[in-house]
């Protein structure tokens, strides 16, 4: 029991650093935010100037949600490669926790952060659209929102390993894997319209099923039995990611030890 | 039992060397092609020690360190702290250790006192405690106080040095690995950070190994000294001992630079009479 509370404490470590870390970088913050913002007006436009309302509220909805995905992904896949780069990478590994400490803390920093950001973006995106969310299950879109964080607490733990294998290549990995999934999971359109053959990438892309549910939960108000095997699939393989996240990341932790690449230089 | 604080046996690390020959393909196919950064390593170091280990740039000092402190794995070989094997155990080994390095490893844009209190949580020690720590060992340091709230990328390189060294003592590590901490600090912080060492050493016990370039300061706290030459010890005594075998006998009075480069066989031109070769082979390496 003490040391549960011991990596608890720990985790809450990660969590404090990156706000102050957030603090420090606050230029960039209101940066980044900003483009956030006009970003998903934007592209909730394009379905204004179509005149359906309807379009409107499924293109934000696709916006906010990839934004917040995306924030959770790029948080946790970026974490090695940040601290490489300020060269705390050693002193972190170091440190007397264990690495799961480590990684959910990261998770969770990157939670707490995609919730802000995400509430932040939708405050703008309500004055500056009339939107009807008087459909909405809310209720719903929560448990989406929690489920969904688990499949990419996954893959981002997944991809954090390849920063940590290549210092030069794996970052540039890590973009790749996030713009393939933008493709192919429908953030902006059905997906029917994709060709045949990369429709079943969509398949297997845990955004897919988010989105879904969380459209049918914020325009039809469908309530989560209504949803079943996509909540029930989307509950599985995040629960299965993240445990095969975390033995991943440690095969590439081994590796690295292996060869001499935690070091920042060289 | 009683555990010794640090073991090494027969410890290899291998690196590949990524030159200019050819590609991928024809590495992975050239195994041959790895470099020794350490090379068949064995010491025991007691508990309550002060261990040094000098030699030129490159001779494996860092690497070394990086294996006993589980950032690298060893090819060959077996090294244990306190008992525990830093590959098996390596996350009691962690709880039981600490680490200086010459590089500044902090988040650049934070503050010391931020990245003090990350390493506080990581280290489970409560916040309060850490900050009075801190303030007492920085303010030993000639630390300015004012400047703790300020990113560390404003500081001098020396003030880093004294951040990085007050981040490893507070935590109170049984063993202190100590990376060229006096590397870039003026005398008089050297010589604070010296009195540090002893103080570890004597009041809680801390076992300490230590790498330095300048060798007066290895003479002073060093118990024993080892000698690292291209990733082997080529000698391991105290400061007395090495004198005496670098010496060969002649009765002499060597000062440890002498030693220093009688022992590593490097050349240097403002020197004589260097009695080189003999006393080079593995002599006095236990
Ligand atoms: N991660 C790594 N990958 C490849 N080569 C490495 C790595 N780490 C160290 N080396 C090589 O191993 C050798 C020993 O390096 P090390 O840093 O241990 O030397 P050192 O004795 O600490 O030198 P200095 O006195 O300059 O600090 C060097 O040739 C270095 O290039
Ligand atoms: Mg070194």
């Amino acid at each position: 029991m003490p040391a549960l509370i011991r990596e608890i404490r720990a985790s809450y470590g990660f969590v404090e650093r990156n706000f102050n870390l957030v603090k420090r970088y606050m230029g960039w913050e209101v940066v980044f935010l900003f483009y956030n913002v006009v970003n998903t007006l934007t592209i909730g436009l394009i379905g204004y100037a179509t005149g359906d309302m309807e379009l409107v509220l499924f293109l934000v909805i696709g916006a906010l949600m990839w934004a917040f995905l995306g924030v959770l992904f790029h948080e946790v896949s970026e974490s090695v490669a940040w601290e490489r780069w300020e060269g705390t990478i050693e002193f972190t590994f170091m440190a007397p926790i264990r690495r799961i400490t480590m990684l959910l803390g990261t998770c969770l920093y990157a939670v707490i952060y995609g919730v802000l950001r995400t509430i932040v973006v939708l405050l703008f995106v309500l004055l500056f659209f009339d939107l009807g969310f008087e459909n909405a299950n809310f209720l719903s879109a929560v448990v989406i929102l929690v489920v969904s964080s688990l499949s990419f607490i996954g893959l981002g733990l997944m991809a954090a390993v390849l920063p940590l294998i290549s210092p030069e290549r794996g970052p540039q990995a890590t973009h790749i894997i996030q713009a393939l999934i933008l493709l192919v999971s429908g953030v902006y359109y059905p997906i029917s319209v994709l060709p045949v053959w990369l429709q079943p990438l969509s398949y297997i892309s845990p955004a897919t099923y988010t989105l879904r549910m969380m459209r049918s939960a914020m325009l039809e108000g469908a309530s989560l039995n209504t949803m079943g095997w996509d909540l029930l699939g989307l509950t599985i393989c995040g629960i299965a990611l993240i445990p095969i996240g975390a033995w991943i990341f440690n095969l590439g932790e081994l590796y690295a030890k292996k060869v001499g690449k935690l070091k920042r230089s060289g | 039992m009683i555990h010794k604080a640090l073991q090494c046996r027969g410890v290899t690390k291998t690196f590949i060397v990524d030159g200019e020959e050819g590609g991928i393909i024809k590495r992975i196919r050239n195994r041959k092609n790895r470099f020794r950064a350490v090379d068949d390593i064995s010491f025991t170091v007691e508990a309550g020690e002060i261990f040094g280990i000098i030699g030129p740039n490159g001779s494996g000092k860092s690497t070394l360190i990086r294996l006993i402190s589980t950032l690298l794995l060893p090819n060959e070989g077996y090294i244990s702290v306190f008992g525990n094997d830093v590959v098996k155990d390596s996350r009691k080994v962690r709880r039981l250790i600490n680490r200086v390095t010459v590089e500044a490893s902090f988040f650049k844009k934070l503050s010391a006192l931020e990245n003090l209190t990350y390493a506080a949580r990581l280290y489970d020690v409560p916040i309060k405690e850490a900050r009075e720590k801190i303030e007492y060992i920085l303010g030993r340091l000639q630390f300015p106080t004012k400047k703790l709230k300020e990113p560390l990328e404003n500081l001098s390189r020396g003030m880093q040095q004294k951040v990085a060294i007050a981040r490893a003592l507070f935590t109170r590590p049984t063993l202190l690995l100590l990376d060229e901490p006096t590397t870039g600090l003026d005398p008089r912080s050297k010589r604070e950070v010296q009195a540090f060492v002893r103080e570890a050493q004597s009041e809680f016990g801390a076992t300490i190994l230590f790498t330095t370039h300048d060798m007066e300061e290895a003479e002073s706290i060093c118990g024993r000294i080892a000698i690292i030459k291209d990733g082997r010890f080529v000698a391991l005594d105290t400061a007395e001992g090495l004198k005496r075998l670098a010496g060969n006998g002649s009765g002499k009075e060597l000062t440890m630079e002498d030693v220093f480069f009688i022992l590593t066989g490097e050349e240097w031109e403002g020197k004589e009479d260097k009695g080189e070769g003999e006393v080079m082979e593995n002599a006095g390496v236990n």
